[in-house]
């Protein structure tokens, strides 16, 4: 692996963000919608146990949120990649593919962290304010970013393993719908079945979510379970494991793939 | 180099295996490249030949066998190997969002020609490809013909001394195909080895010093394309008669002179045979002719071409192909 490979690599794909600037829509615009949606239409309808302003609690959710968008178009943009058959080229050149994939996640973290960034000011307009000194806010974005790259890292499995596009598109719906709502990026736990709170609470993005509003002083909806206990180290930790999980195995799906 | 003989082949593969699931790509492929030539590999769809070149340019592993290139292994050393190699694979392998030049300049900058020197090495080789009007444009908007050139210009960056091609002509207008093979005649003058594959016996005729002839993942033959051809088939003496009418009295003549039951296309009123000792026989030949009285209006000798040779070492492997086929390439 080579430094300036990997920064020539992400220069590629910049260039295609540039390109087709339709990535950059596609993960900023759920987040935009479900923040414009609850935080300004229906603000006043909502209320959130134990909390005051529904924006100051909604704010970490819709920033975790942009994680789970940026999934789809990651997964989009390497399977594109292996039907382009430049990776093909990469292979037969003194590249190592380590560079070709952190090339291709870095570029993604990129774009994804604008679409944050978007998002932000955004709630900034809308009335979110941080209630904690500047270095928990920092921390607090610096979760979120360690928590956009796992999820590039998963929309690059995720891409590996389902090739098609159209396939992606749904699976990528999915994944946003599901990990969003099954969580408590918008709403409490405690109001979900029984059953389910469980996976809610050991869901990454309510950990991450948990542990940002405890960062920013925003209002939180009491987790059960370890989480609950423990949410800045339980966020770190997930932080870590998905990173440990995907990137390894989106290297082994890589190279399985392109060796076909 | 690494001490071997001046001679020693840039590229060689040896007893090659290599299976996808239930179906053998390769059974046991040997060949040899030698520097500052070509090397055509020919065979038909399915015969191997992007596997093998493949598993030359590192891109997959064969189950087993042994290849070599520039004297590294390319199953342990593959990022030596990837130094020495440049690869035109059957698809062009290229950014299609990105402009000629920017794949160019990409692809040398992780060459490490550095920011500058991939700059006017990108601009060199449009230049030299005649892209310099498209190379701003992205390579989506680019006709195959143009892809194919960029794709070799790509794979020519650092002057690799070894170069694969895996159909490198395939799909391109007789121009395009003419101009690509001027492109690699002076490579070869340069120095540079390439290992061409074809299904175009025309192409590994002329291009090639060196032809192995592959099926079914075996080699069924090899050596020059000359020795192929003479080691093969007779050349074949065509005639058409005048009228349609003495077709049959020449039919007959040429049976008793040659042996053989000749060769008749009835439609073009033509009989061909095989000539065994040319010389001797035509006079036989011209003979009896004009001892049947027939009027004879052309007469041709045709050498015989690869696509006899390939004809005739496949067609066992094959549906039984008739006599017709086997006498008339067109
Ligand atoms: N990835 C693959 N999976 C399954 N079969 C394959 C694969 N690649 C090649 N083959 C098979 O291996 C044989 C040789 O293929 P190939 O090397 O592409 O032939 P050629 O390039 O001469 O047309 C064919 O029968 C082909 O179907
Ligand atoms: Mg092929």
């Amino acid at each position: 692996m080579n430094g300036s490979d990997v920064m020539v690599l992400t220069g590629r794909h910049l260039l295609h963000f540039r390109r087709s600037p339709g990535r950059f829509i596609g993960i900023a615009m759920n987040p935009l919608v479900m923040l414009l949606a609850m935080g300004y239409l229906f603000r006043r309808s909502i209320v959130v146990p134990g909390s005051g302003d529904y924006v100051d609690f909604l704010m970490a959710g819709v920033a975790a949120q942009v994680g789970l968008a940026s999934v789809g178009p990651a997964a989009i943009g390497v399977s594109a990649d292996l039907r382009e058959g430049i990776v093909d080229r990469f292979r037969t050149m003194p590249v190592a593919q380590a560079s070709v994939l952190l090339g291709r996640t870095v570029a993604d973290l990129l774009l994804s962290a604008v679409a944050l960034l978007v998002v932000t000011t955004v709630g900034l307009m809308l009335g979110w304010r941080p209630h904690t000194g500047a270095w928990s806010v920092i921390v607090g974005f610096g979760l979120l970013l360690g928590f956009l790259y796992a999820m590039e890292w998963f929309g690059v499995v995720l891409g590996l393993l389902l090739r098609e596009a159209e396939t992606i598109d749904s699976i990528g719906a999915l994944v946003l719908v599901l990990l969003s709502f099954l969580s408590s990026a918008f709403l409490s736990i405690q109001g979900l079945p029984e059953w389910i709170r469980p996976i809610a609470a050991w869901n990454p993005v309510s950990v991450v979510v948990s542990a940002c509003r405890l960062l920013w002083g925003s209002p939180a909806a009491p987790t059960p379970g370890l989480p609950g206990q423990y949410p800045l180290a339980a966020a770190w930790a997930t932080v870590v494991l998905l990173l440990v999980v995907f990137v390894p195995l989106a290297s082994h799906l890589y190279r399985r793939a392109a060796e076909r | 180099m690494t001490g071997g003989r001046a001679t020693s082949p840039i590229v060689r593969a040896d007893g090659l295996r290599k299976r996808h699931g239930d179906v053998v790509a390769l059974d046991g492929v040997s060949l040899e490249l030698d520097a500052g030539s070509v090397l055509g590999l020919l065979g038909p769809n399915g015969a191997g030949k992007t596997t093998t070149v493949r598993i030359l340019s590192t891109l997959i592993r064969a189950d087993s066998g042994h290849a070599e290139v520039a004297g590294f292994d390319v199953a342990r050393q593959p990022r030596e190997v990837r130094r020495r190699i440049g690869m035109v694979g059957q698809y062009a392998a290229l950014d299609g969002l990105l402009t000629g030049r920017e794949n160019l300049v990409l692809l040398g900058r992780l060459l490490h020609l550095g920011r500058a020197g991939a700059r006017t090495r990108a601009g060199e080789l449009l230049d030299r490809f005649g892209l310099r009007d498209a190379a701003d444009r992205p390579v989506r908007t680019y006709s195959g013909g143009m892809r194919r050139r960029l794709d070799l210009a790509a794979s020519l960056l650092a002057h690799p001394p070894v170069l694969f091609l895996d159909e490198p002509t395939t799909g391109l207008d007789p121009v395009s195909r003419a101009e690509l093979w001027v492109v690699i005649e002076e490579l070869v003058a340069d120095g540079v080895g390439v290992l061409l594959t074809t299904q175009y016996l025309e192409e590994a005729d002329r291009l090639a010093n060196q032809v192995v002839v592959i099926d079914h993942g075996q080699v069924i033959a090899g050596g020059s394309p000359e020795s192929l051809k003479r080691g093969v088939r007779t050349s074949r003496l065509e005639i058409t008669v005048a009228r349609a009418d003495a077709l049959t009295d020449a039919c007959d003549a040429l049976t008793r002179v040659s042996g053989t039951k000749p060769d008749v296309d009835v439609v073009a009123g033509s009989i061909s045979v095989f000539l065994q000792d040319s010389l001797d026989q035509l006079s036989a030949i011209a003979q009896a002719l004009q001892a049947a009285g027939v009027e004879v209006a052309d007469l041709a000798v045709h050498r015989p071409t690869l696509e006899d040779v390939f004809i005739e070492l496949t067609a066992p492997h094959r549906a039984p192909v008739t006599t017709d086929a086997v006498g008339g390439p067109r």
